[in-house]
């Protein structure tokens, strides 16, 4: 019934309109002037709507910034987050400082070049002195931004893993993520996606000696200012591993084993203070991978090493919890 | 007129090889298109605002495609339509409807030219697009009557149909026959836009008038010519890439898959890789980008330049940006796989040739600007969408340079961030340089004008709206908001975001209903509009020189000869502030 009646109100305002085409040409037919010829008049009106409008939306702009900043994601949890965020804060400021300077200036351009029919246009073709100014200066901006851009990048990705650095797997697939500790040894046991069966859901290779000490958790815990490297593998689509306070993001894809390194600073403790007390790191699917994609999350705990190790100390090996079930 | 037999209905209307009538076939086609894809975005903007809940706007949809007991909308369908809403807005309207209408009806027409050097070629071009549409269209429909408790739908993996999971038909519903149909349509597709983009480019190097050497081009020419080129060079690549898909799904290769399980099967698939589809399609991908933009910022050169009553500001520098834009866009395909695990030494070389693109994107918005500059504007309705394409092309440009940088992309990759930013830079951008040039080019097509006012309406309900849309999802992406999620409501930290959801989709919803405007206008003008004269712009280019009822082969008698370039507006020691490319020069006067 509804559909019926808001199809009916909007025939009437269809034929409303035609009517007001109509009577608006005929009128114009009158008065002897063309209905579509742009007036002096309508420069006017619409070199003014230019300046209200345009400078609305630039009002729009700010009043967002104002209202929502405190929606945004927290300062990086990080230590190659601080850098990107440093990075972020100043490509932000620039891009911003042009926003408000070339939208201002095309929209009173509109506003004051509006036409009159007895004025004349500067013929003025080309330059070349403005135009190579404005070829050198943002080439100089740019190469700077990406000099400091490619310099962060590396950073963020060449990470060197040393004996500190804690090996962790992070499994996906449709709809959720499970995690894996490398155990005492550090390097996690073989896999491969054929031996996927009953209880070994990630299809761990019991005969790789470095197997039987891994640990499968449905959480991740870790120790704040330890670097971690985090292995992606998928078993079935492609999904993103994206842990948005950390700055930290990686495809995972069937096949392949990819990888981030960082080390987190901020323990989740540290974050509840700040952020508030529902506040948690989690890792979000940021990768189309089907009907339950928004729906895919896996918590992480930043924490102290002693609560680290109680926790550690709990989760069941590998090796037990398959040996247990035979 | 010679050479050219009399017409009856069929060959006038439907088969017809008369590049304007051809021009009028993909503009109707995509209109038609963009209302259908405008509508699922309206659909699953309803969704974001109202998670769960039901509305009577989903009625539109296919039975099967709501939860039978709640009214809601299937998250999988979900998906379905942004696919969908992707494939069609990107494809069929910003590729397809926008170069098909504008190069087809104005290469001839501003080069001086009867035709194209092949009108039957153009013809099959568009017959194949349409063919391509109805199987597209069909698609949405599908549903295969041996999965009983499931509707399949279209291809429901995103238009960018990364496999696995549109490889596989356990993966996601819309993966079975909806995804064959998809990449049927979309090589049929394919074969319609080369055919269209070869017949663009032989057109342009060989059949200009005499006179019209290429430095006398008008702009919307030069775009078209460098998007016809990159046309040609990138589609074949998609072709490829969607054939080997298809063998993975349909013959059992492995091109692109590996070491999977599904619903607890393990397959049998081993050695392909998912990257290699990526590399393929964004080798497509990106230069697609510049299919869209080029055109528009084309028409946009021009309508500016007419309405400012000013030369187009730095021609040579227009032109050159075009080249080097066009030349860039074919080594950055990488900077939408930072994430994918690529080497990051690659990752940097894609960074620094990104960025780069910054350059020749910022010497056209100054040339703009320098051509609003003491301009003596006057605002027709394609006047206001000219400016509005600048405006959208500087916003939504600038957040480019934050994604285009990989260190940055790490945290904004995916999100709502990237949704922003490409919708305005080319969502908006493409679609503000295509109304202009309908309202500019309307008098010419139909020999009828648009109402003004309603031009005026129109626009400023478009501009305030398609801002309200899309600006505050940078502040989602920012947020940290993945794209494509069904519902935010899964998530404690994204609580604070339904009011920004709430504000995007009443403007989506309005902005949808102020496009209503437009349709009146265009076909209440197609039939009723008071008679254009033969310059009612009182322009400089080719096309305002043919009668104002057009003819087959455009001019009644010999063609055109061109003596000046397009752009002498308010030229010093002439009377009026226009003069025609057919105008031989006086005694003494500079080209330029």
């Amino acid at each position: 019934m509804s559909v019926f009646l808001i199809l009916v109100v909007a025939f009437l305002l269809i034929v409303t309109l035609v009517q007001l085409l109509r009577v608006s040409e005929l009128l114009s037919k009158i008065k002897n002037q063309d209905v579509n010829e742009v007036s002096d008049n309508d420069n006017n009106t619409q070199g003014w709507l230019f300046l209200v409008i345009g400078f609305g939306f630039i009002a729009f702009v700010i009043w967002q910034m104002v209202n929502w900043s405190h929606l945004l994601l927290p300062p990086a949890a990080s230590e190659h987050g601080v850098q990107i965020d440093g990075l972020m804060n100043i490509s932000m400021t620039l891009i911003l400082v042009v926003f408000f300077v070339l939208s201002p200036m095309l929209f009173i351009f509109a506003y004051k070049y509006r036409g009159k029919k007895s004025r004349k246009a500067y013929f003025f073709s080309h330059n070349n002195k403005l135009e190579v100014i404005w070829t050198v200066a943002p080439t100089i901006v740019l190469t700077a931004l990406i000099i400091y851009g490619l310099k962060t990048w590396d950073r963020a990705m060449n990470v060197e893993v040393t004996k500190n650095t804690k090996i962790i797997e992070v499994y996906a697939k449709q709809f959720g993520w499970t995690a894996r500790y490398s155990g005492e040894d550090n390097v996690l046991g073989d896999a491969n996606f054929r031996l996927v069966r009953g209880p070994n859901v990630l299809g761990v290779d019991m005969l790789d000696p470095h197997a039987a000490d891994d640990k499968i958790t449905r959480e991740v815990h870790l120790v704040v200012n330890k670097p971690v490297m985090l292995k992606f593998r998928s078993q079935d689509v492609i999904h993103s591993a994206y842990l948005p306070h950390f700055r930290v993001q990686m495809n995972c894809v069937p096949g392949i084993i990819t990888q981030f390194g960082f080390t987190p600073n901020k323990t989740t403790k540290e974050m509840k203070e700040q952020e508030g007390d529902e506040f948690d790191y989690i890792l979000l699917c940021n990768k189309i991978c089907g009907g339950g994609h928004w729906n895919m999350g896996i918590k992480f705990i930043v924490e102290t090493q002693e609560e680290y190790d109680a926790w550690y100390a709990k989760q069941e090996t590998l090796g037990k919890q398959l040996l247990t079930l035979k | 007129m010679s050479g050219h037999h009399k017409e009856n209905f069929i060959t006038k209307y439907i088969f017809s090889m008369d590049h304007k009538m051809i021009a009028k076939q993909f503009l109707l086609t995509g209109m038609f298109m963009a209302i259908v894809g405008m509508l699922m975005s309206a659909i699953f903007r309803v969704q974001l605002a109202n998670p769960g809940e039901s509305s009577w706007l989903y009625s539109l949809l296919p039975s099967g495609w709501t939860n039978a007991d709640t009214g809601a909308l299937d998250p999988d369908k979900y998906l379905a339509l942004v696919t969908m809403h992707g494939t069609i807005l990107v494809f069929w309207v910003l590729t397809a409807a926008l170069s098909g209408t504008f190069a087809n009806f104005l290469i001839p027409l501003q080069i001086g030219a009867r035709d194209m050097a092949s009108g039957f070629i153009n013809m099959l071009s568009y017959w194949f697009f349409f063919l391509a549409t109805v199987i597209l269209m069909y698609s949405v429909f599908y549903d295969d009557p041996e999965t009983a408790n499931i509707v399949e739908g279209p291809a429901s993996g995103g238009w960018t149909i990364y496999p696995p999971l549109s490889a596989l038909k356990d993966a996601i519903p819309g993966s079975g026959g909806g995804m064959t149909l998809w990449l049927l349509s979309i090589t049929i597709f394919i074969v319609g836009s080369l055919l269209g983009g070869l017949n663009y480019i032989v057109t342009v190097l060989n059949l200009r008038t005499v006179g019209m050497s290429m430095k006398r081009l008008p702009l919307t020419v030069w775009g078209l010519l460098i998007t016809a080129i990159l046309g040609v060079l990138s589609f074949p690549v998609l072709l490829s890439c969607g054939l080997l898909l298809l063998f993975d799904r349909s013959f059992g290769t492995s091109f692109y898959l590996s070491d999977i399980i599904i619903n607890g099967v393990a397959l049998d698939y081993e050695g392909g890789s998912p990257i290699l589809f990526e590399h393929l399609f964004w080798f497509l991908g990106h230069p697609e980008v510049y299919i869209i933009l080029l055109p528009a910022l084309s028409i946009v050169s021009e309508v500016i330049s007419v309405n400012s009553r000013k030369p187009i500001f730095g021609y040579k520098a227009m032109v050159g940006a075009l080249f080097v834009i066009a030349f860039l866009s074919f080594i950055v395909w990488g900077h939408h796989m930072f994430m994918t695990g690529m080497s990051p030494f690659l990752g940097s070389v894609f960074t620094f040739t990104t960025l780069l693109i910054a350059i020749p994107s910022a010497i056209k918005v100054f040339n703009y600007l320098a051509t609003l500059w003491r301009a003596n504007i006057r605002f027709t309705p394609a006047m206001l969408f000219a400016i509005g394409t600048v405006s959208a092309f500087i916003t939504g440009g600038l957040t480019g340079i934050i994604l285009g940088d990989s260190a940055l992309d790490i945290n904004v990759h995916d999100t709502y961030f990237v949704v922003g930013h490409f919708h305005i830079v080319m969502g908006l951008s493409a679609i503000y340089g295509m109304f202009a040039g309908v309202y500019h080019w309307f008098p010419k097509m139909y020999g009828r004008m648009m109402n003004k006012n309603l031009g005026y309406l129109h626009f400023w309900g478009t501009f305030i709206c398609a801002y309200g849309v899309f600006f505050p999802m940078h502040f989602l992406g920012l947020a940290g908001l993945p794209r494509r999620y069904y519902s935010n409501e899964a998530f404690t930290m994204f609580e604070g975001l339904s009011d920004i959801n709430s504000i995007i989709t009443f403007f989506a919803l309005a902005g949808a209903a102020v496009q209503a405007l437009f349709l009146l206008n265009f076909f209440y003008s197609v039939f009723k509009g008071p008679r254009a004269t033969q310059n009612p712009w009182k322009s400089n280019t080719l096309e305002w020189t043919t009668p104002v009822e057009p003819i087959h082969g455009n001019w009644p008698g010999d063609l055109p000869v061109v003596h000046r370039w397009a752009y002498d507006y308010s030229k010093p020691g002439s009377e009026e502030d226009f003069i025609l490319q057919t105008e031989p020069l006086k005694e003494g006067e500079k080209e330029h």
